[in-house]
């Protein structure tokens, strides 16, 4: 018998009041793989998530999970499943222990198995001196750790991480990564989220690169990347004067552009040091003195701008309602 | 639910009612939950004791029950009074929950989807019987005194616990639809005063004017308080206790239906 996918979704549509918030999803994830659905706050991620884990209804189309459709196989689909991150959460009064306890009983563990295996994600998850103590005490850190475990305590076959490391400072991401990875190593389906491009190309197979409700690109990180150069070189100027001059005198080495400022210069590259030390001959030999010159990685705002034309902005995407947030929240956030 | 496993052994433990097992899993976690913030058990107690003061004390003077001392007449409403207010926090615990998130866990897990409501309001029950058991108290404290015998004292005690979970679901309604703690509480408020105070918890519906005696003769806080009286005061009962049992039946067939619809279309 043919394998079925993880994760297939046929053209998914989700309207809530006024706002679509997906117009037609389609996507294909094999088992063993990491998916990673990329795009800013309001493109559609959540929704595609809550659809995917029987939460919300599609309007249309079909989503299936290891063959299973959502909608009208949802209860075993929920036995299949595990989700974690913004659109899930633990009870703060409880503590860690109490919250896995919890999620083994609610998920119909043999009873002399739900002990054992809360204690033994505890362990995994680095938690076992916080374990007995309430989760509101938890850092931020620790508390997107036990919210892996909870999505863990039933070993589905398919993980969902909504936005896992979003909030969190750079240390606590690191470390999570890590714990992601070794999930993953272990041969877990999982469907990821997030706004951080660098987030996806460390933990992705394939990326979908989504924008109010659609899917606007596909492909791995390297495929993504290829389309507007691994990494951009930056230069700031003095003055503004000079941007036309050094736009031209730049352009030999990739898609050049000039900053919102006047001053500053983007050159889109594939090979970053090589490219690096031709820019700063090219603008010595021209008697040009910038202020820095500095490669970076390219972010999401980079490939927005270069598959669409215009920047992933907030504010202009539709706002999927929120269920975790009121719109005075919203509004604040 | 598909969740029946036929070749399971109808062993000890192992039978798979999941609706009520789950219930008690979610009922459970509650109770954990508001061990750890005492305050809020602290607080539904404070505001009736606050009542029963003020009525015994302030008002109580002013106010002329025939046959029987104020305090008797009065500790009956103060019962109900308790736990229609106490109710909000049904309706503030399911907002809470949805602000966090936990909620869409739970809806992500294979659990009975009435469970998280029927274990919030089981959860609500457990804490009324502490709270109702400190009113009693209290109550003796300042002066109340049961005319009739233990059985009849029993009886009002379970009519009041029964009311307590019925209004649990019409605020377990309530806590779904507006999705925030604080909005809640501004929505539960009108219904308690229209319910509470516009009864004959605290005064003798006579009192009133006659237009308002329609209404308060005839609505669920009135016909509770009444039944509870005739429990704990003397005088026929029967009538009284159906026609609060009814009015506790069908909120209890109404609200449920409406809030596990609710719950699933969330």
């Amino acid at each position: 018998m043919e394998q079925q996918p993880a994760i297939l979704v046929e053209d998914v549509h989700k309207r809530f009041g006024p706002v679509e918030a997906l117009r037609g999803i389609d996507l294909v994830v094999p088992t063993g793989t990491v998916f990673g659905l990329l795009g800013p706050n309001g493109a559609g991620k959540t929704t595609a998530v809550r659809i995917l884990t029987t939460i919300l209804r599609p309007d249309r189309g079909r989503a299936t999970i290891l063959g299973l459709d959502v909608a009208r196989d949802a209860e075993r689909v929920r036995q299949t499943i595990g989700l974690a991150g913004q659109s899930a959460a633990v009870d703060e009064n409880l503590t860690g222990r109490e919250n896995l306890r919890l999620i083994g009983r609610l998920t119909h563990q043999p009873k002399e198995q739900i002990l054992p295996r809360a204690a033994e994600l505890l362990e995994r998850f680095d938690l076992v001196d916080a374990a007995d103590r309430p989760v509101k005490t938890y850092s931020g850190g620790m508390r997107r750790r036990l919210d892996l475990a909870a999505a863990l305590v039933h070993r589905p076959a398919v993980l969902f991480l909504d936005e896992p490391t979003t909030g969190l400072d750079p240390r606590s991401r690191t470390d999570l990564w890590g714990v992601i990875e070794g999930l993953v190593a272990e041969g877990a389906s999982v469907l990821l989220t997030t706004q951080y491009l660098e987030e996806a190309d460390r933990l992705a197979d394939r990326i979908a690169v989504v924008d109010h409700g659609l899917v606007i690109a596909e492909g791995t990180a390297a495929e993504l990347k290829a389309r507007l150069g691994d990494t951009i070189v930056h230069v700031d100027l003095v003055a503004p004067g000079e941007a036309e001059q050094v736009k031209s005198l730049l352009a030999e080495l990739g898609p050049v552009e000039i900053g919102e400022d006047g001053k500053s210069i983007e050159v889109n590259v594939a090979d970053s040091g090589r490219s690096l030390l031709r820019a700063v001959r090219i603008l010595d030999q021209a008697g040009i003195e910038p202020e820095s010159v500095a490669v970076r990685e390219p972010s999401l705002d980079d490939v927005f701008l270069s598959i669409t034309g215009h920047k992933a902005e907030d504010d202009e995407a539709p706002t999927e309602p929120s269920k975790n947030m009121t719109k005075s929240d919203k509004e604040a956030s | 639910m598909t969740t029946i496993t036929l070749d399971a052994p109808v062993a000890a433990g192992n039978t798979r009612n999941t609706v009520v097992a789950d219930a008690i899993s979610i009922t459970w976690r509650n109770l954990r939950s508001m061990m750890r913030t005492p305050e809020v058990v602290v607080f539904s107690t404070i505001q009736p004791v606050i009542f029963v003061l003020m009525f015994r004390y302030v008002f109580g003077g002013a106010i002329k029950v025939p046959g029987v001392p104020y305090v008797d007449f009065l500790m009956p409403g103060v019962f109900v009074q308790t736990v229609v207010f106490g109710a909000t926090n049904t309706a503030v615990g399911l907002a809470q929950d949805m602000q966090t998130g936990i909620i869409e866990r739970f809806r992500s897990l294979p659990m009975a989807r009435s469970a998280v409501l029927a274990g919030r309001t089981l959860a609500d029950l457990v804490r009324n019987v502490f709270v109702v058991a400190i009113m009693f108290l209290i109550g003796f404290a300042v002066g109340f005194r049961v005319h009739t015998n233990v059985l009849c004292l029993f009886a009002a005690v379970g009519l009041v616990l029964l009311f307590a979970l019925a209004f649990s679901w019409v605020f377990a309604l309530i806590g779904l639809g507006v999705r925030n703690a604080e909005a809640a509480q501004a929505a539960s408020f009108p219904l308690l005063a229209v319910l509470v105070f516009a009864s004959s918890a605290f005064v003798p519906l006579g009192s009133m004017p006659g237009w308002l005696q329609v209404y308060s003769r005839h609505q669920p806080v009135s016909n509770t308080v009444e039944a509870v009286r005739a429990l704990v005061l003397g005088g026929p009962t029967m009538r009284p206790v159906l026609i609060a049992l009814a009015w506790m039946i069908g909120i209890l067939a109404i609200f449920t239906t409406l809030a596990v619809d609710r719950y699933r279309r969330l």
